[in-house]
């Protein structure tokens, strides 16, 4: 690979053993993926994690002195205050939590907490070269906005902020964000969660960038979150295209790039089925707790909870996860306290996938994002997956059908 | 007679170890870090155990955080996967290769799919890009 002055400092030294970790690992990545060059970002997301390699390699980083040269924002580990006010948690919990803090802050991080940065914290522009982790994150900011970021893992977006370059490879060269496969949608999408039974059809999809037809003209931003946390989780997406959403793909055949698709696969209301069939627990049974915001949820979803609750009480905890943003303007319009008195809470800056919830372990949770069912099962929290409507009355009743 | 096939070195390393075939896509976290058995319900190689293993599979997939801490877990009992060989380079999965040093090879020829079957004894050389079966 081609490398500039600043580049060559940074990989020799000039800049600290931190970074040039960093630089040695990037160019790696960039020579296995065939690049020629580095090209500067301007944004960085980090999918933070709070987990053992995740807190292994702060703090390494640190140790070594790297420092972001572009501040990333980043994912949630959980809300120390919060939990601390629920007298939840256990000693380790809290320990593991603090240093992780501590990490990125002397990283430089902005301590945004939150997973749905496209929505919330890191909005990018269109044509905007950034590093961006986060399953839900790397489509949404390619696909939606129409900037340009490969598929980083928590590591490689890490590198990227403290190095602030990319290797040039992938999504960020014009001819490799073409789509490559034609999904036609014949199911019904008649809610946000029917996206996220469409992203659980990865397997279905196969590798490569679908392009989606079928769609209904106005798609809401939760439904775009909801797809592309789900691609990632049933399989590895970094960008699709809809046809008069993304910005690359204003018809069919420039989504296409002018060429045919390499395959067509049509998904139907029987393919949700079948996913269905696989992810979720059986109904018909009690749950323990309903969860809500993997990905984080909206201020329209809480507002929208709210309304379906009215005033009625709960007969199992609700918990529903937003951004630090979200809770607080929530909490402007009284609607954290309508909700805890009927036995709901909005939880800040706080992730599903997280030590602080094994309470949690050998129940069975409601929720509407096969995501959140899907990464806790390794912590023997198992879920029912059902549509937003029926998981609000599951949290009422205390049962699913 | 020993066959020699081409690759793309990813991941740096030279190692020899039987193989592991898996037909869906790899998520290292649903992999029990005691004994490297994947538990994913549904997957096409569920049960069975992947550490010290050279592991050939399409590519990886999953949110961008779990990949690198079901590997790290693994390391830390030293039930990693011994090599890795992919068809599909993602950078999610690269990165956690390259960061814990396990060696990993793609564009491999056609070929060697044809003839590998799972048990089979190779050596996977990233530094040459060399598959040799046994």
């Amino acid at each position: 690979m081609k490398l500039t002055k600043d580049q060559n400092d940074l990989l020799n030294g000039v800049y600290g053993e931190g970074a040039q970790l960093a630089m040695k690992i990037q160019v790696a990545i960039g020579e296995s993926f065939g690049a020629e060059k580095m090209v500067p970002i301007t944004r960085a997301h980090v999918a933070l994690s709070n987990q053992d390699a995740d807190l292994w390699l702060a703090e390494k980083l640190v140790k070594l002195g790297a420092k972001c040269r572009v501040s990333p924002t980043v994912n949630p580990g959980w809300c120390v205050p919060f939990f601390k006010e629920m007298e939840m948690g256990k000693k380790e919990d809290y320990e593991m939590m603090e240093r992780t803090h501590e990490a990125y802050k002397k990283l430089g991080a902005t301590l945004t907490y939150n997973c749905t940065p496209y929505i919330d914290t890191n909005v990018p522009n269109y044509g905007e070269i950034i590093a961006f982790s986060e399953s839900s994150a790397t489509p949404y900011a390619n696909s939606v906005w129409g900037a340009r970021s490969n598929r980083e893992g928590a590591n490689s977006a890490l590198f990227a902020a403290i190095t602030g370059y990319v290797p040039e490879y992938g999504l960020l060269l014009d001819e490799n964000r073409k789509g490559t496969i034609l999904v036609d949608v014949q199911a019904d999408m008649k809610n946000d969660y029917c996206y996220h039974m469409l992203g659980m059809c990865g397997k279905k999809i196969g590798h490569g960038i679908p392009v989606f037809t079928g769609l209904p003209k106005h798609i809401s931003p939760e439904a775009l979150r909801n797809l592309g946390a789900q691609l990632n989780t049933s399989g590895a997406y970094d960008m699709y295209h809809i046809v008069g959403v993304t910005p690359e793909a204003p018809d069919l055949e420039t989504a296409f790039g002018g060429k045919e698709p390499e395959r067509k696969v049509v998904i139907t209301n029987e393919d949700f089925d079948e996913v269905l069939d696989k992810i979720s627990l059986e109904g018909n049974r009690e749950i323990d707790f309903v969860m809500f915001g993997c990905p984080h949820f909206t201020l329209k979803e809480c507002i929208y909870i709210n309304n379906k609750i009215n005033g009625r009480k709960l007969s199992k905890d609700m918990w529903i996860l937003t951004s630090s943003h979200v809770k607080h303007v929530a909490d402007l319009m009284g609607i954290t306290d309508e909700l805890k008195d009927a036995g709901a809470y909005i939880v800040p800056s706080t992730c599903p996938d997280q030590d602080i919830w094994s309470y949690l372990d050998g129940k069975i949770g409601l929720t509407e994002s096969p995501k959140c069912a899907y990464y806790p099962q390794k912590r023997g929290i198992n879920f029912v997956i059902r549509d937003l409507d029926t998981c609000i009355e599951g949290a009422i009743t205390g049962r699913v059908k | 007679m020993k066959k020699v096939f081409k690759c793309h070195k990813i991941s740096e390393g030279r190692v020899e170890a039987e193989v592991v075939i898996s037909k869906d896509d790899i998520m290292f976290y649903l992999v029990d870090p005691k004994d490297g058995k994947i538990i994913e319900p549904e997957h096409d190689i569920e049960g069975k155990v992947i550490a010290n293993k050279i592991l050939i599979f399409p590519s990886g997939k999953g949110s961008s955080v779990v990949q690198a801490d079901g590997l790290f877990q693994l390391m830390k009992r030293n039930n990693q996967p011994a090599g890795m060989i992919i068809e599909n380079a993602e950078t999610v999965l690269v990165t956690s290769a390259i960061l814990f040093e396990v060696p990993m090879v793609d564009k491999v020829d056609k070929e060697f799919y044809k003839e590998i079957k799972d048990g089979d004894k190779i050596i996977l050389d990233a530094d040459n890009e060399e598959i040799t079966i046994l």
